[in-house]
């Protein structure tokens, strides 16, 4: 009998599989529908250019990864759909390969290895900060043209073959710096941020410093740690100050405990947050618990515009309807600027797509005229985003 | 393994050249594909992290396998090695391999004196307090980590020279050899016995004279000098260093290949970490089901380790092994 049941669990394991295999079968269709639109093109006389992509597809940082991956295939869709990318005489088709790193650095090395074994003629990534510097040298050794969408660290566009789409960490949390003492204001800041996390003590550090800088004060800074879901102790001593503003460079999920805490205590200080709020609004139960707040944002999918409109279509018509992020966004931006390079260059060799990289403007989501600078860094404008009426609007000016 | 006769006969004899030559042919074997080029990119990137995780394993096979004291902040020890030894060699100045000795050897000593600290009050506990206190221990190191200034908080620590890659093999390898060579040696010595006597019944031990918290300490300790020593070779190989990478998932990683290679089997736990570590990579044709495929893959071989199919060949390989030893001794 024990026999039995060994063979039934086992059978029992395999239709798992097979069930697990057809739910999934959806998103892997359209990825297989490109890449075959690509090869019957390239049949027509044309040849492929292979895009490398590099994030995480599983992991806890699973979801930027897969933004990514969507958004590039947007870009790369729409480019084909148009004809692909004319260099001299030659037309090129777009295609990519994408694997998987799980926003660690040792699987980041092997990923890369993995898409260079595959052919890869331009690197996009990695997606997240770590990764990306665990493969600069590698990047720098074969002198690939390397651009990441999201790796926000100063050390990812340390080599000059790599450059980046998104702000650094220390731009964003300065421009929010210089945006609340200039335009809003504001004169004593309390920062709430979280001590376990790269991206926000980054923004922290070079936030605070640039208010001490214009002459601000900053009267309160508290920290928190990841997973936190009670923010009562920070926000009492916040009270405590005479705080005109807090700033929150975090990620929505603790934006959302925090407003809505904030309201609880009777608080009726605005806050200003980061590029990370994106989405509260989603999460907030009661939307005028983040009514006012302006935060620093490259992307929003819910603004009134005509291209991001198009971009939130496209996107939600090949991934079941899924509104795309700001990762997406800064992906879609990288297969544009690296079109733009190839036809700057003239030639789809990295050495030259490297020295065209400066010379280049790229009319993108994230920004009207991205161009870039010898460091790497992408130079465009910082956008922020108020809540109005509980929805996101872009501030003007 | 259970040989209990005096004195070397030859089949051992024939054992231990046999060993040699396997270690010389693996040796020889791998150097061929690196210097010739007949691997791929993604499977020349894979060399050293299968050394580094037969390390891991190794070392965390004498803590759960012999002294059968279940641990799960190996990868504490690990970081600690690894911060320890790239912080030395960043500070250093003089040819990459005698830094990375020179950060191996420190890092190896700092793992091992923290397991000394922590050690002598923990060992006290047992069994599943065992595992709590020392789960903690990973994180509190982590945590303090993150904290550090010099260590580069969440931020991690980056521009460690990248020595230890497939280019340096012959390095890499040295010291996976030296690690099995000492751990299984010691497991078949005096101490060795020591340690598994305590495992199997500690108050026999204690009963007969063995120390046992001597002997717990000291499989501690040097199962962290090797886990310490996997740590500055995984520094080396990545270049950056991020405290988020050595939380429990990684210690529960290295006990999975230990548990899949058979509780207090060197040879077994070498086998799992190089399939384990190839696994994720090979399944990569699978995009998607990745991961699903690797998880299926383990329970069947978990599944597989466990039955009768399998206990039917040990059984079978024992009885051969039986009737060989007693011609011998006819």
């Amino acid at each position: 009998m024990k026999k039995w049941g060994k063979a039934v669990s086992f059978i029992m394991a395999a239709s798992l599989v097979v069930a697990s295999l057809t739910a999934c079968s959806g998103s892997g269709e359209t990825t297989a529908d490109t890449t075959a639109a690509g090869e019957t093109s390239a049949a027509a006389g044309t040849e492929t250019f292979l895009i490398g992509g590099i994030g995480p597809l599983t992991g806890s940082a699973a979801s930027y990864g897969i933004s990514v991956e969507q958004g590039a295939w947007v870009a790369i869709d729409e480019i084909n759909a148009a004809g692909g990318v004319k260099v001299g005489d030659t037309t090129y088709m777009l295609d990519m390969v994408f694997e998987d790193d799980e926003a660690t650095e040792d699987k980041a090395i092997q990923a890369y290895n993995t898409v260079m074994d595959e052919g890869a003629q331009v690197i996009m990534g990695a997606v997240t900060s770590g990764a990306c510097i665990a493969i600069t040298p590698l990047t720098l050794q074969d002198g690939i043209l390397q651009i990441t969408p999201s790796g926000s660290a100063e050390a990812c566009i340390a080599n000059d073959n790599a450059f980046r789409i998104c702000f650094s960490d220390p731009e964003q949390g300065r421009a929010m710096a210089d945006y609340a003492i200039d335009s809003l204001g504001y004169t004593k800041i309390a920062v709430l941020y979280n001590n376990s996390d790269e991206y926000s003590t980054g923004l922290q550090t070079a936030f605070e410093e640039e208010v001490k800088a214009k002459g601000g004060e900053i009267v309160a800074s508290e920290s928190f740690g990841a997973d936190d879901v009670d923010f009562n102790t920070q926000l009492s001593s916040i009270r405590s100050t005479d705080a005109e503003v807090i700033y929150v460079p975090a990620y929505y999920q603790a934006a959302t405990y925090i407003s809505n805490q904030a309201k609880e205590m009777g608080m009726e200080i605005p806050f200003i947050g980061s590029d990370g709020w994106d989405g509260v609004l989603g999460t907030v139960t009661d939307a005028s618990t983040v009514e006012g707040a302006i935060f620093s944002s490259p992307f929003c999918a819910s603004v009134d515009d005509e291209r991001v409109q198009n971009f939130v279509k496209a996107y939600g018509e090949a991934n079941d309807g899924a509104v795309p992020d700001q990762f997406a966004a800064d992906a879609y931006d990288t297969v544009y600027t690296i079109k733009a390079a190839m036809e700057q260059a003239g030639s789809i060799e990295s050495e030259d797509m490297i020295a065209a990289m400066t010379e280049i403007t790229v009319n993108g989501l994230t920004g009207d005229a991205i161009t870039f600078d010898a460091s790497g860094a992408a130079e465009k404008d910082v956008r922020f985003v108020e809540i109005v009426d509980g929805a996101y609007q872009y501030r003007e000016e | 393994m259970n040989k209990t006769s005096a004195g070397k006969t030859p089949a051992k004899y024939g054992k231990i050249v046999l060993n040699i030559l396997i270690t010389l042919a693996v040796y020889a074997v791998m150097m061929v594909v690196i210097q010739g080029g007949m691997l791929s990119r993604q499977m020349t990137s894979i060399i050293i992290p299968c050394c580094i995780n037969v390390m891991l394993a190794v070392s965390l096979c004498l803590l759960v396998g012999y002294l059968g004291e279940l641990t799960l902040g190996h990868a504490g020890f690990m970081s600690i090695g690894a911060y320890a030894g790239a912080l030395l060699t960043n500070y250093l100045d003089m040819p990459p391999v005698a830094e990375l000795l020179i950060g191996m050897l420190a890092g190896g000593i700092i793992a091992s004196v923290f397991a000394v600290v922590i050690g002598l009050p923990v060992l006290r506990l047992k069994g599943d307090y065992l595992a709590i206190v020392t789960l903690g221990f990973g994180e509190i190191i982590r945590s303090v980590i993150n904290s550090l200034e010099f260590t580069g908080g969440a931020k991690g620590l980056s521009g460690i020279g990248t020595y230890a890659t497939y280019k340096n093999f012959t390095f890499v390898y040295i010291f996976v050899i030296l690690t099995i060579l000492l751990i299984a040696n010691l497991v078949h010595s005096r101490h060795g016995r020591a340690i598994t006597a305590v495992r199997d019944n500690y108050i026999a031990a204690e009963a007969i004279g063995i120390h046992v918290g001597r002997f717990k300490t000291m499989a501690f300790v040097i199962s962290a000098f090797f886990a310490g020593l996997a740590g500055v070779i995984y520094a080396h190989n990545v270049g950056i260093l991020k405290p988020a990478n050595f939380d429990y998932n990684k210690s529960i990683e290295i006990l999975v290949m230990v548990v899949l290679g058979g509780m207090g089997n060197i040879k077994g736990s070498i086998i799992a970490a190089i399939i384990l570590t190839l696994l994720p990579e090979v399944l990569r044709s699978a995009a998607d089901y990745r991961m699903l495929l690797y998880s299926i893959v383990l329970i069947a071989m978990m599944l597989f380790n466990n039955s009768r199919f399998k206990l039917a060949i040990v059984e079978k390989r024992n009885l051969k092994k039986a009737a060989e030893i007693q011609k011998e001794g006819e």
